[in-house]
């Protein structure tokens, strides 16, 4: 069992109360995930000459300040950090490629969380309550996010194994379910070069995906494909710095409700974690229905 | 002669304030002690278990939204969700009455056994299924795998089925006034009698529908799966 949460504002004075409106959703998913929790919110998008990465040092002591030092003197360029305890946002003007190659040769115990223009990702092990504080959620302003409240089932709980998982750049995807084929989707993209971090169902989705959209796909035609090819029970979130889409398997055992209003498209497991939404009497109430794609674009 | 009914007491929970434990508690244990036979329920915010396994003759009234398993197994009580409801609605419920005015989750009025079940807007997936003697009528359409390995009981559905529909059907029969996506397994139209349409004048009249039962096809078990083919190769 897994809590997903999924918040799209319409109107651009929302912007600012995107992380304020979510923390009641992801807190109210508690009981549906309270191992680990993690976000991907999609601010406003650094200029074209820049990408940012979203990196994580967990339980590891890193100096934040000396690796962006050590990467303007190795590498060259301009690299700004955002710090926030364990989490950093690095904005660079480097090939992000590149950067996460020598963080990973340089700083192995400094996890990529995600790169991108838009997207920030946060992901860390405890209750769901714990990490908000921790990351400072209220705080996040933006176009839309998703998140997610893990119960894990089928692989460890590690922050790594934590949601959202990401691939290639401002792509995100988070599940409730689980799959059973994740392996034989992984031998198809492995002779890719596509490779993979973790021995997670989720992780073989989001590869899927990203590939197909890599591969020239649009978002809804990947998702499609996805039908044939992932068995197994999901409702998947999944966030571009576009747009917001939510599907569920054709047996749909995995809980959705999406309200939508003239403010705002917001998405949980359950309606709890929407009752305390602004306007909420008014917003128009439904549940997914299986193996249809519904999208939101910003 | 004397007026010898109790005078009915209304008692009202608000769910900001109140705990779910407290009113559950309330409708398990003081209601009827109390004498109070009518219970209002305000902001039940999507609250899992509410009026689950009552066993008197009350009158709740939820007003909003609720999650799993509103009034499940549900003995008695007249149940009404002013608002939707989450997966397992009246969950193998066993007398009584429960009313959704809005939509249902999954597996509404799974296995129950008895009482009536009304849903006013659509049901989601496996409505019915296993179930065991309830009626459940739904005012709009129902989700796939809807009243599978039914053994008892009726179904009115006046909107539209999705697929497999009756899915290894038991004794239950199922009527649909819309377009059914397909049929599982061992299910087939049948003919619709004076008994039928009788039953499901009955059905619709008690959930506040007016529709013409005529206008409802009956689906109900061919039994072709009561014994064991061998030449069959398991293909029905």
């Amino acid at each position: 069992m897994c809590g997903i949460v999924g918040l799209l504002v319409k109107k651009a004075e929302l912007r600012d109360q995107l992380g304020a409106m979510m923390v009641p959703m992801l807190v109210g998913m508690t009981e549906r995930g309270p191992d680990s929790a993690g976000l991907a919110v999609y601010t406003a998008p650094v200029t074209e000459r820049q990408c940012k990465l979203s990196l994580y040092s967990g339980e590891h002591a890193v100096d934040f300040r000396r690796l962006a030092e050590d990467l303007r003197t190795e590498l060259g360029g301009v690299h700004e950090l955002d710090v926030q305890g364990n989490h950093a946002v690095l904005v660079t003007e480097s090939d992000p490629g590149q950067v996460s190659e020598w963080i990973l040769g340089r700083v192995p115990e400094v996890a990529v969380l995600s790169v991108g223009r838009a997207i920030d990702l946060y992901k860390d092990v405890g209750a769901p309550a714990d990490i908000a504080r921790r990351y400072r959620f209220d705080a996040l302003k933006g176009t839309h996010l998703v998140a997610h409240t893990r119960m894990a089932t089928e692989s460890a709980v590690t922050p790594a194994h934590a949601h959202p998982f990401t691939a290639g750049r401002d792509f995100c995807l988070v599940h409730n379910g689980s799959l059973s084929n994740p392996h034989l989707v992984r031998k198809h993209l492995e002779p890719l070069g596509i490779e993979f971090e973790t021995d997670n169902d989720t992780e073989a989705a989001c590869r899927f995906f990203e590939w197909r959209l890599r591969e020239g796909d649009a978002l809804e035609t990947a998702v499609e494909r996805g039908f044939s090819v992932l068995d197994g029970f999901y409702t998947f979130l999944m966030g571009t710095d576009q747009e917001l889409l939510i599907v569920r398997d054709a047996f749909a055992c995995k809980p959705a409700v999406v309200a939508e209003s003239d403010g705002y498209v917001a998405i949980a497991s359950e309606f709890r974690s929407l009752a305390h939404l602004p306007d909420i009497a008014h917003a128009s109430l439904f549940e997914p229905k299986p193996e249809e794609i519904y999208t939101w674009r910003i | 002669m004397a007026n010898l009914m109790p005078v009915s007491k209304t008692r009202e929970f608000d769910l900001t304030r109140d705990s779910l434990r407290d009113l559950n508690l309330f409708l398990h244990r003081r209601a009827a002690a109390e004498g109070v036979s009518r219970i209002r329920v305000q902001n039940p915010d999507g609250a899992h278990s509410i009026a689950c396994g009552l066993d008197a003759d009350l009158d709740v009234q939820i007003h909003g939204h609720v999650g799993y398993y509103v009034a499940g197994m549900n003995k008695h009580a007249s149940v009404t969700v002013y608002g939707n409801a989450g997966p397992g609605a009246a969950e193998n419920m066993m007398s009584g009455r429960v009313h959704v005015k809005g939509f249902a989750s999954m597996g509404a009025g799974a296995s129950a056994h008895g009482g009536l079940l009304i849903i006013d807007g659509d049901a989601s997936l496996r409505c019915g299924i296993s179930l065991k003697g309830a009626d459940i009528v739904v005012g709009g359409s129902v989700g796939s795998f809807s009243a599978f390995m039914a053994q008892a009981g009726r179904m009115v559905i006046c909107g539209d089925a999705g697929d497999a529909l009756g899915d290894s059907l038991y004794e239950a029969v199922i009527y649909v006034r819309g377009a059914v996506r397909s049929l599982g397994a061992d299910a087939r139209v049948e003919a619709m009698t004076d008994l039928d349409c009788a039953a499901v004048s009955s059905l619709l009249a008690a959930a506040g529908h007016s529709h013409d039962p005529k206008e409802f096809k009956r689906i109900a078990s061919a039994k072709n799966l009561y014994h064991w083919h061998a030449d069959a190769d398991q293909e029905y």
